[in-house]
């Protein structure tokens, strides 16, 4: 397939923060001047709920408007939805799958339905705990997927992600820190093949 | 200059009303279009504008208000969708009939039931005979430039109608894009200053505003109003002339894209005209003729424009966001089959309602849209005229 674009696929629960996750990552992509495209779609307007969002990420503007059914790559913001979503459903066997998880990525792949692409995992729980006090999910899984996609340079993204929590957390700075870490270590931490 | 940014369609929507600073914006929430008076809360709370901020209680009391505030002289505006939007009913003709240029930034959402949250257009083409100008947009980039025309359209004293700028629930208004934005400046003297020639507000011309119309003159009244209607289409093009000028950008009753040797098209509507386009690309490649004329003004309905766009096409597929329940097609096609009725050779045409209650519409459907036109090209058979396509069935499938 053309390289120019590349499609990404969020599966989270609502709540979690996949859908800001999935508007940060299009935040920094356009920063690094790519056209881009994050949108959520919802289910049941309700906190748990299994909820999807997509990226497009492109070199050339992207008119297509529908849901994104062969991502290059796949995020799991929570390893229970592993049993009940199939979250590899047209994922590009060239790409990835990248899962919120303590376990081994091997551990989750017979999970994965044959899905024979690359399987990553972060433990965003800790990452998170760790540098927030709380369990955010969305930033470790965020910079865990950059990692591994390289659909950015991960240094500009890191630079460009500064910036971007500066301004959004102009009244809260304290978080700001915290919320670096959680970038830095999960890129440092995630791990798979 | 322009200034490239990336927001959401409501985000977009909101901007443009910052930057316009209408006198007053009565607030209803409902999903999706609760973020436009969220974000627009946010300017009035930071005192970036000087609007009259009204809360209410329902649709029916945000588009009172904005009647009362119209006919009052003020540049009136809100935003709804769905049953927020079917809740307004009785009060969009009051609008329309008395003549009041209100701006709605209408966010598609199919109307209940069952209840579903999702977009399609039966909202606003149940409003389609309400007397309200109507102009769509297929991303948040022509949501936010008809919003800047919007006012300059609808003020003009050769309509002086109300107008909804619409844009597809969820798909455009909550996707983040980038987007060109032009500056408050610019804006502010492009769209320029509200000055109504009667207003309830002022002595010097003291009138009436919505009393009982009596036999022997509400004929009249209505026919004037449908004569506005009429007058808006020169009033479109010439804002849109001078909207490119002012910014670059073309716009006109519809985009034809890829027509000049098209020999089968697609007539449709919103968001997925920009997946068309990609499926277009795609089909050109192999040597299909294929095109699309995506419809941006739909009240009034350009129908001479429309027919002339159509006259050398073989086989056109309108596509229908919503259903109509009229029992032989959805109203684009009712209106885009009828402006071809004229023609000497009118195309082959179909009526296929796809989309509802946010049924997903991917370059693969279009695709199978594109070939079943080819298939009624190559026989000469146009088959079934009226047809579901996307539902889950366990009849045979046309498409």
């Amino acid at each position: 397939m053309s390289k120019t674009m590349t499609e990404i696929r969020w599966h989270g629960r609502g709540g979690q923060g996949a859908k800001t996750a999935c508007l940060l990552l299009a935040d920094a992509a356009f920063a690094s001047g790519k056209y881009v495209q994050g949108f959520p779609e919802y289910g049941p307007e309700r906190m748990g709920a299994p909820i999807t969002a997509y990226n497009r990420i492109s070199d050339v503007p992207c008119t297509i408007h529908s849901n994104i059914y062969d991502p290059d790559y796949v995020v799991v913001v929570d390893e229970s939805l592993l049993h009940t979503v199939d979250v590899t459903a047209g994922l590009n066997p060239e790409g990835a799958i990248v899962i919120n998880s303590a376990r081994d990525p091997e551990e989750l792949r017979p999970l994965l339905r044959g899905y024979a692409g690359g399987v990553y995992t972060i433990d965003a729980r800790r990452i998170s705990e760790e540098h927030l006090g709380r369990y955010f999910p969305n930033t470790p899984m965020l910079s865990a997927i950059v990692q591994v996609s390289r659909v950015l340079e991960p240094g500009r993204f890191i630079a460009d992600m500064e910036a971007s929590f500066r301004h959004k957390f102009a009244t809260k700075p304290q978080v700001i820190q915290g919320n670096m870490n959680c970038l830095i270590q999960s890129m440092k931490e995630v791990r798979g093949a | 200059m322009s200034i490239r940014e990336r927001l959401s369609g409501n985000e977009a929507i909101a901007y443009a009303m910052r930057q316009i600073d209408p006198d007053v914006f009565a607030a209803f929430p409902i999903t999706p279009s609760t973020e436009i008076p969220q974000y627009f809360a946010q300017y009035v709370a930071d005192g970036k504008v000087s609007t009259e901020y009204v809360t209410v209680e329902s649709e029916h009391s945000s588009m009172s208000t904005c009647i009362g505030a119209a006919a009052a002289g003020a540049r009136a505006v809100t935003a709804t969708s769905s049953a927020g939007l079917a809740f307004m009913y009785e009060v969009l003709y009051v609008a329309a009939s008395s003549r009041l240029p209100i701006t709605l930034a209408c966010v598609n959402r199919t109307l209940t039931g069952p209840i579903n949250i999702n977009n399609d257009h039966s909202d606003s083409m149940g409003a389609r005979d309400a007397g309200w100008l109507q102009i769509y947009a297929e991303n948040n980039q022509e949501a936010y430039d008809n919003y800047l025309q919007a006012m300059r359209i609808s003020e003009h004293p050769s309509v002086r109608l109300p107008i909804m700028i619409c844009q597809d629930g969820f798909i455009t208004s909550h996707a983040v894009e980038n987007i060109l934005l032009e500056e408050d400046a610019a804006v502010k003297k492009f769209v320029g200053e509200y000055h109504p020639e009667h207003a309830l507000v002022g002595r010097d011309h003291p009138l009436a505003v919505g009393p009982y119309d009596s036999c022997p003159y509400c004929m009249e009244h209505k026919v004037m109003q449908a004569e506005a209607m009429k007058n808006a289409k020169k009033v479109i093009l010439d804002v849109a002339a001078d909207f490119e000028r002012t910014f670059g950008r073309k716009y006109g009753f519809f985009e034809e894209y890829r027509m000049e040797d098209a020999e089968v098209a697609l007539v449709l509507i919103g968001s997925t005209a920009g997946t068309a386009k990609a499926c277009i690309e795609k089909l050109r490649a192999q040597g299909v003729k294929a095109g699309l004329v995506k419809v941006r003004v739909f009240r009034p309905f350009p129908m001479d424009e429309i027919a002339q766009a159509l006259k050398n096409v073989k086989a056109v597929a309108v596509m229908d966001k919503s259903e109509g329940y009229s029992g032989c097609g959805g109203p684009l096609f009712a209106e885009t089959r009828s402006a071809c009725y004229d023609l000497p050779d009118p195309p082959k045409m179909i009526d296929v309602v796809y989309g509802l209650a946010g049924r997903d519409c991917a370059v693969e459907d279009i695709e199978k849209v594109y070939r079943h036109l080819l298939k009624i090209v190559e026989t000469g058979e146009t088959g079934p005229r009226y047809i579901h396509f996307g539902q889950r069935s366990n009849q045979e499938e046309v498409l």
